[in-house]
């Protein structure tokens, strides 16, 4: 009676649990990856869920290094990245029977802010970098007042300081002095109290302050998608193979493409493609 | 009728087995209730310092202990990482001790002036008002450093300081200069005591003008280039310790008891006499208790810290140069933990629990130190 009893129980369970996880297969995206791209793949996530109430999607910031290795293992559906893919990862995808597509979802710029009332309109990459690592101290060394330059960064967990490092210091470290802050925001709110103050912020946070040419380019969206402003880089995700645009992955990647997708894009800070 | 009720209490009175087992059970129940409900505050802590102590020493397996304390590189998200602390602990340390130069003068003067000085009624309206600093969430405080503060420093430093400094100074060199001449005509006849009094008086007031006026003109022409630096915290978690610095030493001042005072106003003293002589130094080892919670609270306080003291992992050159951005212990830990859980089981990951370790045992450090002050204060009164 007992057993009888345990085994059907078990049996309902099986069958139960069998169907569980055959309709959370069917609607189920992984995606990992770039902390950068992260922001655009959750409101994406957060905003197809709501239309497709039945899709459960999963949004996790290991990485870009990561978001690749998870590819290839076929651990997520799509790996968020803020570079391309390396030739030594193409390889490991090749070797595991996973075929990379890459997709270019968004640019990322960042603008180079100081206060309004600084004269130093602009400044090259070189210089840029002397200031974050110390080398150039006072104004008056870039054509300026005579004033400390007062050097602030973004925390080293966010995808701005990311993109800063990599398009600007190249390997030099920052100096001690460096201040950090929390946030966009709080980068623009310390330029428009400090006259000595330089940042550096998304596109999108340049108000108030001024935001200075680097190289002698503008930083707008134009001379970001042209490729002629040098603080830009593209933000990608990749899949395994095409995906056909009837599947959930593939509705959900063709968002970018979207007016709404290019909304949501521009209110994470980031510059959406052009159609 | 009487009778029954004597008898009904006394069936009360003797329980019969069973109810006396019941009775025995329920309150079994309720001891051991009680115990469990205390038991989980003592268990927290003592999971805190396991797990704490279990993931910092991966960090001291991974990189050894000198590089965490000798080294004033931090760079955690460097290629390859550094992982130098000292200018972090030099920062919690500088931080900590500007706001214990704020804190402890103002909160004792205050648990003074609030114990033996202000009338009663006013007494009850000031220090609610007091305790309400306590109830100020630190992340307002935090917000006022960064948007209001911070920018006062950097426009009107100058003028800000040379104000803190004759409000600070001013009165304190009228203390001293007082109580320096008192003791200098102690030993010469009385007839020729006032005018000897009131040239040491004027010659030491004298001195400390001069030395404030110079002081000013030095301070007047400072420019503070970054706001969010060490002072503005300091000046922040100074006035978010006072609660605890006066509420804890007007306790004390108040502990001394009315025979000592009155017993000092019977020799003759004054009122400043009885303060300065008799009930600070009776109520001292309870101020010293009371100075190290609130330097406890600066050093724990992580939120104004966080926003306000601008997080560049340098020591300021000189050390003490308190207008210099530094970074502290708990601004790190609250600002890296986000990248850090990705990387579990990094070292990026356990050096944040190597520091809340190193605050944990300052904590307890200084709870040890004040317990100890406390215990011996305590012991004091109860001898007289």
């Amino acid at each position: 009676m007992n057993r009888k009893y345990t085994r059907f129980t078990a049996a309902i369970l099986g069958a139960g649990l069998t169907a569980v996880t055959a309709l959370a297969v069917g609607d189920k995206i992984v995606i990992d990856g770039s902390t950068t791209v992260g922001p655009i793949a959750k409101a994406f996530a957060e905003y197809y869920m709501g239309k497709n109430p039945s899709v459960n999607i999963s949004v996790s910031e290991s990485g870009s290094g990561n978001g690749a290795k998870s590819l290839v293992n076929n651990a997520c559906d799509v790996a968020t990245m803020s570079r391309p893919m390396k030739a030594k990862e193409k390889k490991a995808a090749e070797g595991a029977g996973i075929l990379p597509v890459e997709h270019i979802v968004a640019m990322d710029g960042i603008a180079v802010i100081v206060h309004p009332s600084n004269p130093v309109a602009d400044l090259t990459v070189d210089k840029l970098r002397a200031i974050y690592t110390g080398t150039v101290k006072n104004w008056k060394e870039l054509g300026g007042p005579d004033a400390d330059i007062v050097v602030i960064s973004r925390d080293t967990n966010s995808g701005t300081y990311e993109t800063f490092e990599t398009l600007v210091m190249k390997k030099e470290k920052m100096a001690g002095k460096t201040e950090y802050v929390g946030s966009n925001g709080a980068s623009r709110q310390r330029v428009t109290t400090t006259p000595a103050a330089i940042a550096y912020v998304g596109l999108a946070f340049t108000e108030g302050v001024k935001a200075i040419t680097v190289d002698q380019v503008v930083a707008n969206h134009e001379t970001v998608l042209n490729g002629k402003y040098v603080l830009a880089r593209p933000l990608y995700m990749y899949t395994n193979g095409r995906v056909s645009d009837t599947t959930h992955v593939g509705r959900f990647l063709n968002l970018y493409r979207t007016a709404e997708g290019r909304r949501m894009i521009e209110d994470v800070g980031y510059v959406p493609l052009k159609n | 009728m009487p009778d029954s009720r004597i008898l009904n209490v006394s069936r009360d009175l003797v329980l019969s087995r069973r109810a006396s087992q019941i009775q025995r059970l329920t309150s079994l129940l309720g001891r051991s209730f009680l115990f469990m409900v205390t038991s989980v505050s003592v268990l927290a802590v003592l999971f805190i310092i396991i797990f704490i102590t279990r993931d910092a020493f991966p960090f001291f397996q991974i990189r050894g202990f000198r590089e965490f304390f000798t080294s004033t590189h931090w760079f955690p998200s460097g290629n390859p990482p550094e992982f130098g602390a000292l200018s972090i602990i030099t920062g919690s340390a500088l931080v900590a001790m500007g706001a214990a130069i704020v804190a402890v003068p103002l909160g004792v003067l205050a648990a003074v002036c609030l114990s033996d000085v202000l009338p009663f009624s006013l007494r009850q309206v000031a220090k609610p008002i007091i305790e309400i600093l306590a109830a100020i969430p630190s992340v307002a405080y935090g917000f006022f450093a960064l948007v209001i503060f911070a920018p006062a420093l950097q426009e009107h430093g100058g003028i800000i300081l040379t104000v803190c400094l004759w409000m600070l100074a001013l009165p304190a060199a009228l203390l001293a200069a007082t109580v320096i001449s008192d003791l200098v005509v102690a030993g010469i006849p009385t007839s020729r005591r006032p005018a000897m009094r009131g040239i040491c008086w004027l010659t030491l007031v004298g001195g400390a003008l001069f030395a404030l006026v110079q002081g000013s003109g030095h301070l007047l022409d400072l420019t503070i280039s970054s706001g969010t630096n060490a002072l503005n915290v300091s000046i922040i978690l100074g006035i978010m310790a006072l609660p605890t610095v006066v509420s804890v030493s007007e306790d004390a001042l108040q502990a001394v008891g009315r025979d000592l005072r009155e017993g000092s106003y019977a020799l003759g003293a004054t009122r400043a006499e009885t303060l300065v002589k008799t009930i600070i130094p009776a109520a001292a080892s309870g101020i010293a208790a009371a100075s190290i919670l609130g330097i406890m609270r600066a050093v724990g306080e992580t939120m104004v810290v966080w926003m306000a003291s601008g997080n560049a992992a340098q020591i300021p050159t000189p050390w003490y140069n308190l207008l210099q951005p530094v970074r502290t212990l708990t601004a790190t830990i609250a600002g890296d933990m986000g990248e850090a859980d990705h990387v579990l089981g990094s070292a990026r990951y356990h050096v944040l629990f190597a520091m809340a370790l190193s605050l944990l045992l300052f904590s307890f450090g200084s709870n040890f130190v004040s317990e100890h002050i406390g215990r011996k204060f305590r012991s004091r009164q109860a001898g007289g």
